[in-house]
């Protein structure tokens, strides 16, 4: 097996060693070594889908895109972060001045940390925690409390009210998303994401259909992405918590809102499509990089193809979306998969898979089938005629 | 000989327990708030350290992510935040450091004077699993399942309460 990068770090191992290091040292400053790798990788292709946005936006809107700065406009995120470090850096009157500026960062660490537990390929992993999954939903909740400072930081009371709104959204959709992430949990019997990804020799995806539109639906939601954007719709509180953030503060804002969004590419691409596995990788475990990126920006292009296509919810449906219809059939599919599981407990791979996906296609059908009579009865009650005055009436009240 | 362990978790102690000092010396309310969350998350380090794991990431998890979510929303919403409302401490302020100081020095001698307390980490057994175990202790007659049950059935109690509570009565 050829694999470069473990090469390079037993390399550098043997190096500090030679050099009459104590082993913890060496443990230390290679772990720090591995977390300015991936730190550094991650903001790197950061930068590279400001362009990957602004592009595929462009095609989708039936135009070319930035085109002017370099072959293809591949220079103009450079010129975007450019134009953002110059800028006056401006801090509201009367907003708290630590709050305010530990905001962005912490908006953008809670995606950063995130890259740790997901697995790269079958020999890199930042970090293999046993409970990479929670890991994941902690992360989540840290990063509702960046949104909460920055809104409140920046004095302005529509910033706190975009906050609050923000803070609800992101918190509802957390829900559904955390109960459709034990359907990988049950199928691969391990809360551990690389454990996850080794046990997909069939892609999840097929045995658990609903958990895979679920959760995507749910990841939507809590990267704030149309179509439940309200929270920086113009048409709205203008730019909701990041109301007063100018210059680089922003740019964090919006570079972590777009990483998270290839953040969630890439964790979906490693519960339900396989992550690292592909053609080709047992030979060069370097290619497992290649396909989880692949996958991250099929996925990332799907999230903007969404964006692009579907109109805005209005906040009281897109609550009533996650708390009548994503939560209980989250619940519906967890504990249909829990079922399955116990009772094919047994069976061979193939009846397994067929089983699980006739659970799900029974689910997807029962669902279909209770939202058609719902819409049925209430197209019938829109329909009926509403009492008016009418002559009638009077006619009535006369005899 | 003190231990790098010792060193870490030493410094995640102060760091831990000044945090808590700033939650009730903090002038602003919000920023009380955001001492308590560090606090929090130095428990969370202090059970990483302690090879619980499951502990660390749900002790974010529910304490950060929820509770400390919560009492911000609850001090947002208050009016008038950004004024002091009176004097931070009442005159007893003096006492209260004595009676804390001669408490921590008891616990802490009573504590040290147990053997255990000298012992080093003992590292866990590889194949233990202590995740699995949990689970398997929850859910086992011997184990915890009444507890559990009693628990499920007290938060869907709080859950329908508060939509009783939320209810717009016509």
């Amino acid at each position: 097996m050829l694999d470069p990068i473990n090469l390079i770090a037993e390399w550098l191992r043997g190096l500090l060693a030679g050099w009459g290091l104590a082993p913890g040292l060496i443990n230390f400053i290679m772990t720090l070594l591995g977390v300015l790798l991936i730190a550094i990788f991650v903001l790197v292709v950061d930068i590279f889908l400001v362009w990957v946005e602004r592009k595929v936006v462009a095609r989708f809107q039936d135009r070319l895109g930035p085109n002017r700065l370099g072959p293809f406009g591949l220079i103009q995120p450079f010129a975007d972060v450019i134009k953002l470090l110059i800028k006056e850096d401006i801090t509201p009157d009367g907003a708290d001045r630590v709050v305010y500026n530990i905001a962005p960062i912490l908006a953008l660490a809670t995606v950063l940390v995130l890259w740790a537990v997901i697995p790269f390929s079958p020999t890199m992993l930042g970090s293999d925690l046993n409970v990479g999954i929670l890991f994941f939903v902690a992360a989540g909740a840290i990063g509702t409390l960046g949104i909460l400072m920055a809104g409140w930081a920046s004095n302005n009371k529509y910033a706190l009210l975009g906050a609050f709104r923000t803070v609800a959204q992101v918190v509802s959709y957390e829900v559904p998303m955390v109960i459709t992430l034990l359907v990988p949990v049950i199928l691969a019997r391990s809360m551990s994401i690389g454990d996850i990804v080794k046990g997909q020799s069939l892609w999840y995806i097929v045995l658990a259909p609903v958990a895979a539109f679920i959760f995507l639906t749910s990841a939507i939601a809590e990267l704030g992405r149309a179509p439940f954007d309200l929270i920086e719709a113009e048409s709205e509180i203008v730019a909701g918590f990041h109301i007063e953030y100018t210059g680089m503060k922003f740019g964090l804002f919006y570079a972590g809102e777009l990483l998270h969004a290839l953040t969630m590419g890439a964790l979906f691409s490693s519960f339900f499509l396989g992550g690292w596995r592909g053609p080709g990788v047992d030979a060069f475990p370097l290619l497992g990089v290649f396909w989880l990126f692949v996958k991250a920006f099929f996925l990332y292009w799907v999230i903007m193809w969404v964006k692009y296509s579907l109109p805005r919810i209005r906040i009281d449906h897109m609550l009533n979306f996650n708390w009548k219809f994503l939560t209980p059939l989250a619940l519906v599919a967890m504990m249909v998969t829990a079922v399955m599981d116990k009772v094919l407990a047994q069976a061979s791979q193939i009846i397994y898979a067929a089983g699980m996906l006739a659970a799900n296609i029974v689910i997807i059908w029962v669902t279909l089938y209770i939202l058609r009579s719902y819409a049925h009865a209430e197209r019938q009650r829109v329909a009926e005629p509403k009492p008016v005055a009418t002559p009638e009436l009077g006619k009535a009240s006369r005899n | 000989m003190v231990t790098s362990i010792q060193i870490l978790f030493i410094l995640v102690a102060i760091i831990t327990l000044g945090c808590a000092l700033m939650v009730v010396t903090a002038r602003n309310l919000v920023h009380s708030a955001l001492w308590l969350v560090a606090a929090l998350f130095g428990v969370a380090i202090v059970f990483a350290i302690l090879e619980a794991g499951f502990l660390a990431v749900v002790q974010v998890v529910i304490y950060i992510g929820a509770i400390a979510v919560l009492i911000i929303f609850a001090i947002m919403l208050t009016r008038r935040i950004a004024q002091d409302s009176g004097p931070r401490f009442n005159e007893n302020w003096g006492w209260a450091v004595v009676i804390a100081l001669v408490l921590f020095a008891a616990l802490g001698w009573m504590l040290a004077s147990q053997p255990v307390a000298h012992a080093p980490l003992a590292p866990m057994d590889a194949r233990a699993d202590p995740l699995r175990s949990l689970g398997l202790a929850l859910v086992s007659i011997n184990g915890y399942v009444l507890p559990f049950e009693l628990a499920s059935v007290l938060l869907l109690a709080a859950l329908i309460g508060s939509i009783v509570v939320a209810w717009e009565m016509k």
